[in-house]
């Protein structure tokens, strides 16, 4: 038994402790309330910084942020009763974008469990339907697995959530404790192996297609399979689509790039995936947002569906062709198998002639609003002014469809927003945990006034604890995606989407000790973003916009994205 | 539509039932009849499940359960080649002295058990498949069936022919 495997006595929050710090623990997002004072006051007797949230939503995004950056599960805390049951909505951000988080909430001790005790909730209960697994420990001993496997858990496969609920008790008693350095999960298989015979089959499928297309979704960015899917883009000169949570998995300056699908997709991305004749679907679960109607979609398509996760091929779709594993490995088995054929395309084919010249058409011919701060022009000045290697989140709404239409992603996986759930209040505080994961590099909001008064109070967060991010915040005064369906639906019946010049976010940042701009022209817009990327200390950027601009094009819910609406 | 038969290997742990049949429920699946119990290895818990569904939502199912970290195994069974029973019990109306007799011949008939013989009253148990079951249900009726309690299906694959 090697020195690892030592019993030690100690009280289980120590074991909590000690186990975080063997999984490389640095940081933890959360707050503290009756029921984890246990584990907080070991929290500040060990090397782990705590990163104090103001409301514990904020503490699941920061995670969640920090996650999907590093690929390592971030960690929050969490009191019980309220406190978890706060946490509910950023776990289920979580599960529905596939991020790696590890949440510790603290529970009633044991023997009040089910005595409708103060602050208690069955949150693995609720919690269920959004985790990726969960473990209520009984007695302390049992800390020390399942933090190893809660850890494995929710950062192999396909990442989600997964929740640790530790009674008070339990965090307070001493047990024998011994630390495993690896764990077993019997029913958990993450990674099957490509299968090599149906890798083939797509390399014949994909090679016979007249009017291939590759689509990449949010699989690509999770398993880094950036270098795998420009090479075999590049080597057969197969445009490359992306869904909406795929942006950032090719560079959208390279000439085979077409943008993001889908609801607000691109005019040439989903003018062309109607075309195709056969698609390479790789990492995406083909969501109704990017694919409009499921039987529109796969009309005249040949579908290549490779995912992790078994249970995502033929859910939405029908594939000719499946290949289950780590979608890294399958494009690196797929890209041997083309090199191995010695398979060239010209770049001459009739396929990719009509492919430049309708993203040409679309990229000079597509409307924008006419205005100074149109939101295609704001977004490109904050292209051209922020460093490629930037990392980006948004919030939910207009502004996040405007940033997919209008703001490139270039460098691989930079580019990040809560494309699943569609939390409104994600983007900040997600920021936030961007920024503790990649201090080096500068970390962007690209918000909505709407969304972002639903988790502002993160500015005392990003201003203490000295994580200066960027809050873009493209200000039209309302709900807009709401105010633009009811234009577009509801014949202008404006209800409860007036936010009516309130509050005024250049004093609100100030009063968090945070930097307030405001950018009325393009002048001011490019002097505000160059003031806040030198900034020390969070920057918040009012950029008030016309409130009757439109995100454009438009495929209506329950339409094909051949139906797209275009900007008059 | 079919009617599948899933066995699933569980892990026998407190909290595994809710999971399996909350899954059921958030993916609108539809669960006809569920029976549950420790197998060979008291480490695991056997749960059959009987569902109805098209081809694509069985599958569905199917992999669903897979994915679940606490199922260890998952498989749907050939209805055609495996036992599967379901064990009932009917509270049958004695209206007349005459029914007594009439309830035992049918129960003798479908190889049931007579449990607790009143005069108000007679239980009869079985252990038959459903088809057997709602067979006899009709024909209690006519006595007067005063309440009836099923198991759900429990099932297990038969071996392969050794040729």
């Amino acid at each position: 038994m090697s020195d690892n495997n030592k019993m030690e006595n100690m009280i289980g929050a120590t074991a909590l402790m000690k186990s975080l710090e063997k999984e490389g623990v640095k940081e933890v997002f959360g707050l503290p309330g009756g029921a984890n004072l246990p584990m907080y006051d070991e929290l500040g007797k060990s090397n782990i910084r705590h990163i104090l949230v103001r409301h514990e939503q904020s503490a699941a995004h920061m995670a969640d942020g920090f996650g999907r950056v590093s690929r390592k599960p971030g960690v929050c805390f969490a009191t019980s009763g309220p406190g978890a049951t706060n946490l509910l909505t950023g776990i289920a951000t979580a599960q529905a974008d596939s991020a790696p988080m590890v949440a510790v909430t603290g529970q009633v001790p044991v023997a009040m469990i089910g005595k409708d005790a103060f602050q208690e909730s069955d949150i693995i209960g609720m919690a269920n339907p959004a985790l990726k697994y969960s473990y209520q420990p009984r007695t302390p001993e049992e800390i020390p697995t399942m933090v190893k496997q809660g850890f494995y858990i929710a950062e192999t496969g396909r990442p989600g959530p997964v929740l640790l609920d530790i009674p008070k008790d339990v965090q307070q008693n001493e047990g024998k404790f011994t630390f495993p350095d690896e764990v077993r999960v019997p029913g958990y298989h993450p990674w099957a192996d490509p299968d090599i015979t149906n890798t083939a089959r797509a390399v014949e499928l994909l090679l016979s297609a007249q009017k291939p297309i590759i689509l990449a979704g949010g699989g690509v960015i999770i398993s880094s399979a950036f270098a795998e899917l420009q090479s075999i883009a590049e080597l057969l000169m197969i445009p490359v689509v992306t869904t909406f949570k795929g942006k950032g998995a090719f560079p959208e300056n390279h000439p085979l790039s077409l943008g993001p699908i889908g609801m607000h997709g691109h005019a040439e991305a989903n003018k062309l995936m109607t075309e195709a004749d056969c698609v390479l679907a790789i990492g995406t679960r083909f969501s109704d947002r990017s694919v409009g109607t499921f039987a529109e979609f796969e009309k005249n398509l040949k579908i290549i569906h490779m995912d992790v996760d078994p249970a995502e091929i033929g859910k939405n779709q029908t594939t000719s062709v499946a290949v289950v594993g780590d979608v890294r490995a399958s494009l690196r088995i797929f890209g041997k198998m083309l090199m191995d054929k010695a398979v060239r395309t010209s770049d001459d084919n009739p396929w990719l002639k009509h492919v430049k010249e309708v993203k040409q058409y679309w990229r000079e011919n597509l409307k924008i609003h006419p205005g100074e701060m149109g939101a295609a022009k704001i977004l490109r000045k904050l292209r051209e002014l922020l460093p490629n290697e930037s990392i980006v989140t948004t919030e939910v709404g207009q502004h996040q469809m405007w940033a997919s239409l209008f703001f490139d992603a270039i460098h691989p996986g930079t580019f990040f927003s809560s494309t699943g759930l569609g939390t409104m209040g994600w983007g900040f505080p997600a920021a936030i945990g961007a920024k503790t994961a990649r201090p080096d590099v500068p970390v962007v909001d690209i918000a909505g006034d709407g969304s972002f008064n639903m988790t502002e109070n993160s500015l005392a967060t990003a201003v203490l604890e000295d994580l200066p991010v960027i809050v873009f915040l493209i200000n039209n005064y309302s709900l807009g995606m709401v105010a633009q369906w009811q234009r577009t639906f509801y014949d202008r019946r404006m209800v409860g989407v007036d936010l009516k010049k309130c509050p005024d976010y250049v004093k609100l940042a100030e009063s968090y000790g945070a930097q307030g701009l405001r950018a009325q022209s393009m002048d001011e817009l490019d002097s505000a973003i160059k003031t806040a990327l030198k900034s020390d200390v969070a920057t918040v950027i009012d950029i008030p916009i016309d409130p009757e601009e439109d995100v454009l094009p438009f495929v209506a819910p329950g339409t094909g994205l051949k139906d797209m609406i275009l900007p008059s | 539509m079919v009617w599948a038969i899933l066995s699933i290997k569980v892990e026998n742990k407190p909290g595994i039932l809710f999971k399996v049949t909350h899954l059921f429920r958030s993916r609108n699946f539809n669960i006809d009849s569920i029976s549950v119990g420790v197998t060979e290895d008291k480490k695991y818990s056997r749960m059959t499940i009987t569902t109805i569904g098209d081809e694509k939502q069985i599958t569905q199912i199917v992999k669903q359960l897979d994915k679940m970290i606490d199922t260890i195994e998952v498989r749907r069974l050939d209805v055609n080649n495996s036992v599967y029973r379901e064990l009932v019990m009917f509270k049958i109306k004695v209206n007349k002295p005459e029914d007594s007799m009439e309830i035992n011949k049918l129960a003798s008939a479908y190889s049931a058990k007579i449990h607790d013989a009143k005069k108000e009253s007679i239980i009869v148990e079985m252990t038959a498949t459903p088809h057997q079951i709602s067979a006899f249900e009709e024909l209690a009726k006519k006595f007067g069936l005063k309440e009836m309690a099923r198991t759900g299906i429990t099932a297990l694959e038969r071996e392969e022919h050794e040729h």
